[in-house]
Order: C-alpha cells, then structure tokens, then sequence
C-alpha cells in the first residue's frame, strides 16, 4: 500500500461552505496581513501556510470515501459517500472513458450517507469497467438498488451498464483481494457495521467507521484492540465528544476523539485519523477537536507517540 | 485531616484496589465528601464504581449531595469519566446534586477535551463546591478546617 486519499470524510449527511464561511475566512485572512507587505508567490504561500487549516482551507463536506492506493492497477475504495462522485471524475479523468478500470469498494454498511454517491459514479454507467462491492450485510446489494428505485432517482440500477459484483464478507475471515490481506470486524452500530484491515508489503491501515463502543465491555475493547494492533493508519469515527457518545447520544452508533486515542495507545498504532466528522461541526471546530485530541495524546501517552491527523476532502497519508 | 463535629466516615472498609488507587469518604451534614486518589485509568475505574456505590445509594436515600474532591486524581480515562456519568445520573433521578471539584490542571483539561465541562457541575476547589450545595455541609467543612 502507498497511501490513503480521502475524498468524503464527513458523518451523516454531506455539508457544503457557505458564502458567509468564505467570507469570514477572506476577513480573518486580510487582517492577518493587514500591514504586511509580500516579495513573492513564496512569501505568500508561506504567509497562507501560517494562517491555519480553519482559515486557509476546509475539511470539506463530502461523505464517506476512502482510496487506499495499494501501489496495484486496480481501484480500491471504503465505502460509497458523496466522496465517490469526484473520485470517479478523477479515474475517468486520468484514465479515459474508453479505458476499462477495475474497483473494489469495502463498505461499513448501507445507511444513506455511505451509499448516497453510487448513483454519481459515472464508472458504473459505462461498459467494461468491474465494480466488485464487499460487504458484510446481506441487504447490500438491494440498499443500493433501493436508491435508485423510482420515485427516489431517476435512473434505476438494471441502467448501470459497468459489471456489478457483491461479494459477502464474513467477520473473522482473512481474504486476499487486489493484492492485500483483508480481515473484517462486525461493529456496535444500529443494523450493524463493520471494519476492516488492509495489510500489504508490511503496511496496515485500519478502516473503522461508524463504531460506538461500550466501554463497559472489556472483552470488545480487547477485541478491537487485537483489530487494530501495530496498524500503522487508523481511521476512526470521532463524530461526538466522549460526554456525547455516553450520555445524549448513546447507542447513536459513534464514537469519541478520546476513545480513539486510549484504544490506539492500547493497540500501539501508529497514526489516528479522526473521521466522520460531525456535520454540524465548521471548520474552527474539527480543528478544536483536533488541537484537543493531540493535546489528549500527549497527556496520556506512555510509550512512542501516536500521530493524530483529522482527515479532509482531499487529505492523503503516505504509507 | 480528623473527622469532628457532623463529620463521620461513610464505612468502615472500602474495596481493595491493590493499593494503585485510594478512597476516603466522610459525611459532612448533608453532603457526602469523596477523596479518591491515584490514577483512575481503564482497570481502576470499575474500583471508583465499586466504591463510590454505597456513597450513591446513601445519598440517594438521603437526600443527599455528593461531592467529589479530585485534588488527589492524577488521571482519569473514558472509562473513569463514564463511571461519574453514571453516578450523576443515579443521583439526579434521586433529585440530588454531584459536583466535581479541585481538578489537577491535567485533569482538568482532560474533563474540558471529552466535554464532561458539561454534563457535571465542576468547582475550583472543595469549598466552592459546598457553597453552591449545601451552607450547613459548608459550615461543618469550615469548622473542621479551621
């Protein structure tokens, strides 16, 4: 595996930035160079550089997709959010229309913001290209042709012309699909989750979304963290606070930047990607939830220390 | 620090932690005052809830309140902050008070990063606290204190 590109890293439901967030972004921006002047695009760069994430870029608002670029010819994706639709853009882009591709997609499970962008995945509507969809419901195949079901989408799924497989995944089971080793966790979330590990050429990254988990059960927490154990690239449904996923939103089906933290300094991971960010969250606080979760890190680490990134539209992590 | 006047012990014995962590408690009028020290990570957490039980079912009864002393706390972890939701929770369906007081700047910020800011009522120090619940309980605090 070379590196891990996310193209939809938000929960739930997609959000967008508003002329009122760019606008705020372009007055914190002129006061931060009020006074200042510049000697060049490099000078500049560095100046936007130093303004900080919040200010100088977005996490984005696209719903769950996930690349993992495994070094392979073949596509690999974790699961089919909004994200889905620029991905596909960028594939027809780089490859041609008339060039067939092969995609493999893990999905977490069906709920709307994870199966939403199928629909906009220009490679399924065209001939040649193979799309196999691994899951661990039984219901896959027919949640994604619900979606496209009249009266909800116009275009039904007998219309999609590319060669659609769905392959069950059983937890517990070790696969080999486009050259990595891939095992699957059954995960708490309302009609289930799962996660998976990828591991190849001595790298593993641990996809882990929608993921409540009951602390109270110690043998789970061990069993995840046998899950994730010396994975180099964790990337963990953060959505709420811990006080949230406990209390008002228990049994929502998510987790916190804390547990993240305790159960990969558990597991000796090597990197925590905060994921599924809250929608209602801007920017100012995913970058909060970020700067506290590192902070987090640093007071109860005990051994190395673990990496902590918040994923973003576009965000890669080299492996 | 003596017990004297309406202070009294809670119980004689306590669970054993294995010596990682500590407990004490005393009845201050109508406010239970529990000291646990140590470091209150994942193993030691279901300790906090083992002791602290019979604090909350006595003060469940008695109408009264329970304030936590975390000057002795090193480190609190998920699983120790979720046994205080869990406390507060069973006093609040008693209509009785939990608060939370003289946090360790670490701690403190701990409880500030998983928002348990929030959802507990949090004081500067130990006497602060038993000012907002209880002016007897405070009265008694400063007559052993002084």
């Amino acid at each position: 595996m070379k590196r891990i590109r996310f193209w939809g890293t938000r929960g739930s439901l997609p959000v967008a930035l508003t002329a009122s967030g760019v606008r705020d972004k372009v007055i914190r921006a002129l006061r931060a160079a009020s006074g200042r002047n510049f000697t060049g695009d490099a000078d500049l760069d560095a100046f936007v550089d130093g303004l900080g994430f919040p200010v100088a870029g977005s996490y984005g608002g696209h719903t769950a997709c996930v690349e993992i670029e495994t070094g392979g010819a073949e596509y690999v994706l974790c699961d089919l959010g909004t994200g889905v639709r620029p991905f596909g853009q960028r594939a027809i882009a780089r490859h041609g229309a008339a060039s067939p591709q092969t995609y493999h997609v893990f999905m977490s499970h069906v709920h709307w913001d994870h199966i939403m962008g199928f629909p906009f995945f220009t490679p399924a509507y065209i001939p040649g290209n193979r799309i196999r969809i691994y899951g661990g419901h039984a219901e896959l195949e027919a949640a994604l042709r619900r979606q496209q079901a009249a009266p909800s989408f116009p275009v039904d799924f007998s219309a999609l012309t590319a060669d659609i497989e769905f392959i069950r995944l059983e937890p517990g089971v070790h696969y080999d699909i486009a050259g990595m080793q891939v095992s699957v966790m059954l995960q708490r979330h309302s009609g289930d989750s799962f996660g998976f590990r990828f591991a190849s050429g001595g790298r593993s990254v641990i996809y882990t979304t929608d993921s409540e988990h009951a602390l109270a059960d110690s043998a789970e927490t061990a069993t995840y963290v046998d899950f994730f154990r010396d994975a180099d690239v964790v990337i963990f449904d953060a959505m709420y606070s811990l006080a949230e996923a406990i209390s008002v939103k228990a049994d929502w089906g998510h987790s916190s930047n804390i547990v993240g933290v305790e159960l990969c300094q558990l597991a000796a991971v090597g990197h925590l990607c905060l994921f599924h960010h809250e929608p209602i969250h801007g920017d100012d606080a995913i970058a909060r939830v970020l700067a506290e979760t590192r902070r987090y890190e640093e007071i109860t680490r005990t051994s190395r220390p673990l990496a902590v990134s918040a994923a973003y539209d576009g965000m890669e992590i080299e492996l | 620090m003596g017990l004297k006047g309406n202070a009294r012990s809670c119980w004689d014995r306590v669970p054993d932690s294995g010596g990682v962590v500590q407990f004490d408690c005393k009845r201050l009028v109508d406010v239970f005052l529990a000291t646990p020290a140590g470091k209150i990570d994942h193993p030691n957490a279901e300790w906090l809830k083992l002791s602290l039980a019979p604090v909350l079912d006595a003060a469940a009864r008695g109408n009264c309140a329970v304030v936590l002393d975390f000057s002795r706390v090193d480190y609190i972890s998920s699983m120790g902050l979720r046994v205080l939701l869990l406390a507060a929770k069973q006093l609040r369906a008693a209509n009785a008070r939990i608060a939370v007081a003289a946090l360790q700047p670490a701690t403190e910020e701990i409880f500030a990063i998983a928002r348990f800011n929030h959802v507990l009522e949090i004081f500067p120090d130990v006497r602060a606290a038993l000012a907002q619940l209880s002016a007897p309980a405070l009265a008694a605090f400063d007559a052993e204190t002084n």
